[in-house]
Parts: structure tokens; sequence; C-alpha cells
């Protein structure tokens, strides 16, 4: 299978992506990893005619660790894996990363590529929203910030401006009495999530739990939150039989997807599994 | 039209490319390197690997034009000075084959496996190989053929032949 021919262009910098991307408009598409785009187009379910490769993009490709954790939109899952700092930081990133893909996969595929292109199935999604990044887009008017809560629009749709390039993503330190973690029911083909639950929580010096943030993806159109069973959480004890209760929580009016391989009752019922499995890891890492 | 320059096992290529080549037909079809298989097309079975500047990669999920200036690695590039490398002896010592189509793939994933892990266990490997499917083998004798390879690169003796199966009957009597 080949693609239907485009023109290629390889960007060596962020002003020089953008630049190409002012210049072909809705023709273009950005090149990352390529492991979702690529395929897609071998198959002609998607023809740009333009390609603008940004693998060249060295500024692009960093983990630093400071008081937060910021990570260049083309840093590769390999890279993400293998950082020792990062792993020391948010230990729930490579915990995640390392049930994505094979190492093939995860040689090419980035973190930014992953939320740009918002694979309704893919996992590190939830696992930034339930630790509340906020990502960095560059335009032509310079660059603004944008929540993981306001990013994901639909499937395969997020709130960046066709003219805009996502650059970095940040990410706040696991503290003192917090703990994550990432969990999926994967579809054996494909390895792609029929359920992922990615789960935050902050723990009071009683047990108690202060603060979470629950999100899915792979079950519904696009990475969500779960805000009924957050708020179930908050508050209670982090006992088994408290995170079960909270787990029931996900409400009856969440939209999500049936196929061949799971239908949408299924998915429903695994949701609150794969849930309540993530928030006791969550818990367990923060105790 | 692009006009690229690679460095294929050790050797120097400039061609013309399409923006729309993938790498395992530049490959195969312009270089005659035909050792890289195409098997799904989709970047799941792994027949297509190579190393690209250290990296596995599957050739048919990279551009050509992607791999302007890198340097790769193909199974052709595997054995040196007509003696085979300890992974190639490896699967034929071990059976790590029998239609041999995966093969190619196995080799280059396993080849970056043991470059970045020289002694990886046997849940390692399988790890490592998860992006290359063999529809003959079971895998058991793969693992094995890598383990072989492992031993050797260490200049150590491999396990021999039903060491592992020892084991398990000693478990089960």
């Amino acid at each position: 299978m080949i693609p239907s021919a485009f023109e290629y262009y390889a960007a060596n910098s962020v002003d020089e992506a953008l630049k190409l991307l002012a210049e072909h408009g809705d023709e273009a598409k950005i090149l990352a990893g390529g492991h979702s785009l690529l395929p897609a187009m071998k198959l002609r379910l998607a023809a740009p005619t333009v390609l603008i490769d940004i693998n060249p993009i060295a500024e692009l490709r960093s983990i630093n660790v400071g008081d937060k954790v910021t990570i260049g939109a083309m840093t590769t899952y390999a890279s993400l894996l293998n950082s020792a700092e990062l792993k020391a930081a948010l230990p729930v990133i490579a915990e995640a990363v390392d049930q994505i893909g094979d190492p093939q996969v995860r040689n090419r595929g980035t973190i930014g590529g992953a939320l740009a292109h918002a694979d309704p199935a893919a996992d590190l999604p939830a696992v930034i929203l339930a630790l509340g990044g906020t990502l960095t887009a560059q335009g032509p008017e310079g660059t603004r910030e944008i929540s993981i809560d306001d990013f994901f629009v639909d499937m395969l749709t997020t709130s960046l401006e066709p003219n805009e390039l996502l650059t970095t993503i940040t990410l706040p330190k696991m503290g003192a009495g917090e703990g994550a973690s990432y969990v999926k029911m994967v579809q054996p083909a494909s390895g792609y999530a029929i359920v992922g639950a990615a789960a935050w929580v902050k723990l009071n010096a009683d047990g108690t739990v202060a603060a979470a943030r629950v999100a899915i993806t792979g079950a519904g159109p696009k990475p969500t939150r779960l805000e009924e069973v957050e708020n179930a959480l908050v508050g209670g004890a982090s006992s088994e039989e408290a995170v079960t209760a909270a787990s029931e929580a996900v409400s009856d009016e969440l939209e999500l997807l049936g196929d061949i391989h799971a239908s949408e009752d299924y998915r429903r019922a695994m949701v609150k599994v794969y849930t309540r499995r993530a928030i006791l890891k969550a818990i367990k890492a923060a105790s | 039209m692009t006009k690229i320059t690679v460095k294929v096992n050790g050797k120097e290529y400039t061609s013309e490319v399409e923006g729309r080549t993938l790498l395992v037909h530049f490959l195969r079809d312009q270089l005659g390197l035909t050792g890289t298989h195409i098997g799904c097309d989709t970047s799941q079975c792994g027949a297509c690997v190579v190393v690209m500047n250290g990296d596995s990669v599957k050739s048919c999920t990279v551009l050509a034009v992607q791999a302007n200036g890198a340097e790769i690695k193909t199974v052709e590039g595997l054995a040196e000075d007509g003696k085979l490398h300890p992974l190639q002896e490896g699967f034929w010592e071990r059976h790590g084959l029998q239609c041999g189509f995966c093969t190619p793939g196995m080799l280059m994933s396993a080849y970056d496996l043991l470059q970045k892990n020289p002694n990886p266990s046997e849940e390692e490997i399988r790890h490592g190989l998860e992006g290359n499917l063999c529809r003959c083998t079971g895998y058991e004798n793969i693992v094995r053929a890598v383990q072989y390879a492992a031993a050797k690169m260490r200049n150590e003796e491999p396990a021999p032949i039903g060491a592992k199966e020892q084991v398990v009957e000693s478990v089960g009597s």
C-alpha cells in the first residue's frame, strides 16, 4: 500500500514549520512520529497533499524536570520510557508508555503526536488528562497555553487551530501523598485500548482522598474525565469499598462507543472495572 | 522527486525518491535489498523491521525521504566476512524459524534489543519482540534463539537444548 502523492517538506525549526503551515493551510498535515498518519494515508483514509515533517526540529525533543516537568512535543515514547529523571518525577508516564504499541512504535511515536492526533484509543491522552497537563501551542500570533481539559473536542479533533503547532507539554510533578496510575484492557491484535483508565489521587494524612482526577480513553469518542467518579472519591476513604462505590458513579449519560471488539454496554461495564483498578493502583502509589 | 543519500549496511547510496516512497520499497525496489520483507503493510507484523540510526523501525511506516542522511542496517548487514551473526547462528541452532518470512524482522528487532540490553530476561525478550508476528513457531524457539545469541555475544556458553524443559519437568515431578 502506497499513500497518494503529496509534497514533502522537512521543517528545521518551529518558525519554518509555522511558515509552511501558513503557506499550505488546510492542504497540509504535520508529520510527527507518523505511526497514526502514515498508516491512515496508506489506507487512503487520509490524503493530505502536503506533509510538513517536524522530525528534524531538535528543540522539540526534550525532557526537563524542574519545579514542573516540561516535555517537548516531539519526544518519542522510547525517550520518555528511558528517562530516569522523568521516571523519578512522574513514574506513571513510563508505566503508561510501556503499554503503547511495540518497541518500533515507541521508537518513532511521540507524545505531541499522540495528543494532537487525538485518536480515541490512544493511551497518553487519558494520562495527561488525569495529571492536569498544560499544552503550549505556537501560531503566527505567538504562543498560547491550553489546559488539557479544553484540548480534546471530539474524535480526532482538538482545539488546536489549523495554523498552530503543539510544542510543549507541561505537567505537575508528583508531590507527597500523591500517586497516579494507568491501566488498560488491550485489543490483542492492534494493542489499542478497548478501555484505558488513568487516575491521579492526593491523600490526606488520615488516608482520606483530598483530590482526584480520573480519565478514560478507548471507550468513547474522545478521552474524557469522569467527574462524577472524582466527586464521589473526594472526602471519602481510600479503602477498596469506597473506591468500588465511587467507580460505580460513572454517568449513564457518558457517551461510549460500540464496535466489533466490544459493545457499548460491555465498555460501560469495563469502564467501571478499569477505573476502579486505576484508582486503587494510584492510591497504592500515593501511600 | 527528492534526492536522498542513505548509508545502508556501511555503503552509501544516493537516489531520487518520491515523497510517498516508503523506506521498505526504497530498500527492496531501488537498492535490491529484498531481505527486508513486506508482511501486513500496516505496521503490525514487523517483517519489515530495520535498524535506523541505532533504533529499530518498521520500514513500511517511515518515508524514504525521512531516511535522508541516516545509517540503516538491514538483515543483509548482519553477517560479517561470511560469518553468521550470533543471532543468525542462534536461529539456526535453536530452530527459530519454519517458513522464515518473519525472520529478517525478528532478527533486526532482536538485534536492537540486544544492543540495548545484552542480558535480557525471557520476559524482556518477549516484550522486546512484541512488534513481530510469527505464524509458525509459537515463539518458543525464537526466544531460545535470542537467548543463545545473547549468551554468545557476552562470550558465554549458551544453555543446552532442552535446558528449559528439564527445569519444567523437575518442577512437575
